[in-house]
């Protein structure tokens, strides 16, 4: 199929790109490790979550927070193939319409699972000891693809939409907040009442109970099927308004 | 069976909002030839071009490139067709080679018998006098290098008709005789050369066709002899001139009705 080779070509572009400038994966991942340096040595010693680790308690919302952080850099650089003309050269080319949207997006799978992997390693560093099963990695790779694809999706709409480099990153805003009030960093049970009651029915919360369920070696519980249909529910959102905005884009 | 136009437009209207940029665009330009749309900032030439380019779609009328459908056929326009947009559309953190492998891949190049994309870099780095700063990143290269690059990947795959919008705005007077020169060279090859500009002299340089696009639609449509015998006849008079087609775009568009000045300064 010359579709599928095309978007590859195309992605290769977009790769080479994040090879060119390093820096973006380093500020991708600058600020999760802050926050696990800030949360776990900082803290974490006021913080009672119940298990002798914090770090193991902390590392799932960190990685949303992650995954957050790279897709901001999706949109950025989006943004920036609009801006300069390029996205309309590729529009005028006989290949895929979709074609130069997808290599975004899969360039975004790949530099947020590099800044995953780095995330991981420092968390290792500081004490993070995973007891999951080869089975539950997978599960865990599976369900952060999945949140990784369905905001990357996300962050098309701001890439097509945006005036500004900054307003079409700054969307990541709320997406990097919303794990503080959820059960990432603390659990629910100590929050105040209507503060506990968003907690508890946000996303945020039932995708990191499933992944701290998951990296523990326990059977994740209903939280995993709550966290799916979140993971889904997003992806579909944000996969029809970003190609519905792509195709509107020529009207 | 080959239609003798390359492109034809036909009663074509857009408009952004309340903003009636074209109000009933008829245009037919010959296969192998270079037509040159003239208009002042904002007549519309850009809108136009995207249109053809099936970048943007028409509000009504009928547009044609190679024999297909704009609108109906967007895909096989495409293959048709190469733009070269206003502003220089290139990749800044690639190399020049890279930027011109890039588009000689998407274009199919080799399965096409065009020979291997490496080639095709090649040989186009040549003939635009690009091969020193090959291996440069494109974000380093100045005005004119970055125009004759992107007029280069425009030509990759020898699409037959290729667009223009406004090749030489912002260059030195070197570098645009370096794009007429390649203009010149597509055209005797037999592609078919749609350039906007606001320059009369280019127009008057390059163009068999003179296209003036004014208030939405085309006010004169010629040859470069056809429009200049649009000027009223000089009367009397000792001294014989010639008019010029910036008198002609002045007398046909109302006297000072924005008309451009024929070469700007330029910038790198
Ligand atoms: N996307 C748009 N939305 C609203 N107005 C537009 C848009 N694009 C162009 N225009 C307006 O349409 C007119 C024609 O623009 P354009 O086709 O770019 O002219 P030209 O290329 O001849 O300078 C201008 O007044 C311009 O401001
Ligand atoms: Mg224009």
């Amino acid at each position: 199929m010359t579709a599928i080779a095309d978007t590859a070509t195309l992605t290769g572009r977009s790769l080479r790109h994040i090879l060119r400038s390093p820096d973006t994966i380093i500020t991708t991942v600058m600020m999760p490790v802050a926050f696990l340096l800030l949360f776990v040595y900082v803290l974490g010693g006021a913080i009672d979550v119940g298990t002798d680790s914090y770090v193991t308690y902390l590392l799932p919302g960190i990685l949303v927070i992650t995954i957050a952080s790279s897709v901001s850099y999706t949109a950025f650089r989006l943004f920036t193939d609009l801006q300069g003309g390029i996205f309309e050269r590729f529009q005028s080319l006989p290949i895929t319409r979709s074609g130069p949207l997808w290599a975004h997006v899969l360039t975004s799978l790949v530099a947020t699972a590099v800044s995953l992997v780095l995330v991981i390693g420092v968390a290792l560093l500081m004490g993070f000891r995973p007891q999951a099963s080869v089975l539950d990695w997978l599960a865990v790779a599976g369900i952060l693809s999945l949140l990784t694809l369905a905001l990357t999706w996300l962050a098309v709409i701001p890439g097509l939409t945006a005036s500004t480099p900054d307003g079409a990153s700054a969307f990541a805003y709320p997406l990097i907040l919303l794990p503080f009030v959820s059960s990432a960093f603390v659990p629910t049970a100590s929050m105040p009442g209507p503060v506990r009651w968003f907690a508890e029915n946000q996303p945020v919360t039932a995708i990191v109970d499933a992944l701290r369920d998951l990296l523990a070696g326990n059977a994740p519980g209903s939280a995993i099927w709550v966290a799916l249909a979140w993971c889904v529910g997003i992806l579909v959102v944000g996969y029809v308004v970003a190609t519905a905005l792509h195709r509107r884009r020529s009207a | 069976m080959a239609t003798e136009h390359a492109i034809r437009v036909e009663a074509l209207t857009k408009s952004y909002g309340d903003l009636e940029v074209l109000r009933g665009v008829d245009l037919a330009v010959a296969r192998g030839s270079i037509t040159a749309l003239l208009g002042a900032n904002g007549a519309g030439k850009t809108t136009l071009v995207r249109i053809l380019a099936t970048l943007l779609r028409a509000d009504a009328g009928v547009a044609t490139v190679g024999g297909a459908d704009v609108a109906g056929e967007p895909a096989r326009v495409r293959e048709a067709i190469s733009l070269t947009g206003q502003f220089a559309a290139v990749d800044e953190v690639l190399t020049g080679r890279e930027n011109l492998v890039l588009v000689a891949r998407l274009r199919h190049v080799e399965a096409r018998g065009l020979g291997k994309p490496a080639a095709v870099a090649s040989a186009l780095l040549e003939r635009f006098g690009l091969t020193d700063a090959a291996d440069r990143r494109v974000g380093t290269y100045s005005g004119g290098m970055r125009r004759r690059l992107d007029i280069a990947m425009s030509l990759i795959g020898d699409p037959p008709v290729v667009f223009l919008d406004e090749p030489t705005t912002g260059l030195d007077p070197q570098a645009r005789n370096e794009v007429w020169d390649a203009v010149r060279t597509l055209a005797a090859g037999g592609t078919t050369v749609l350039l906007t500009t606001q320059y009369l002299e280019e127009a008057e340089q390059l163009a068999h066709q003179i296209a003036i696009l004014h208030e939405g639609r085309i006010i004169v449509d010629g040859t470069l002899a056809e429009v200049k015998a649009l000027m009223p006849p000089a009367t009397v008079e000792y001294v014989e001139k010639q008019p010029s087609l910036e008198e002609i775009f002045l007398a046909v568009t109302g006297a000072g009705a924005g008309a451009p000045a024929p070469q700007g300064g330029e910038q790198r």
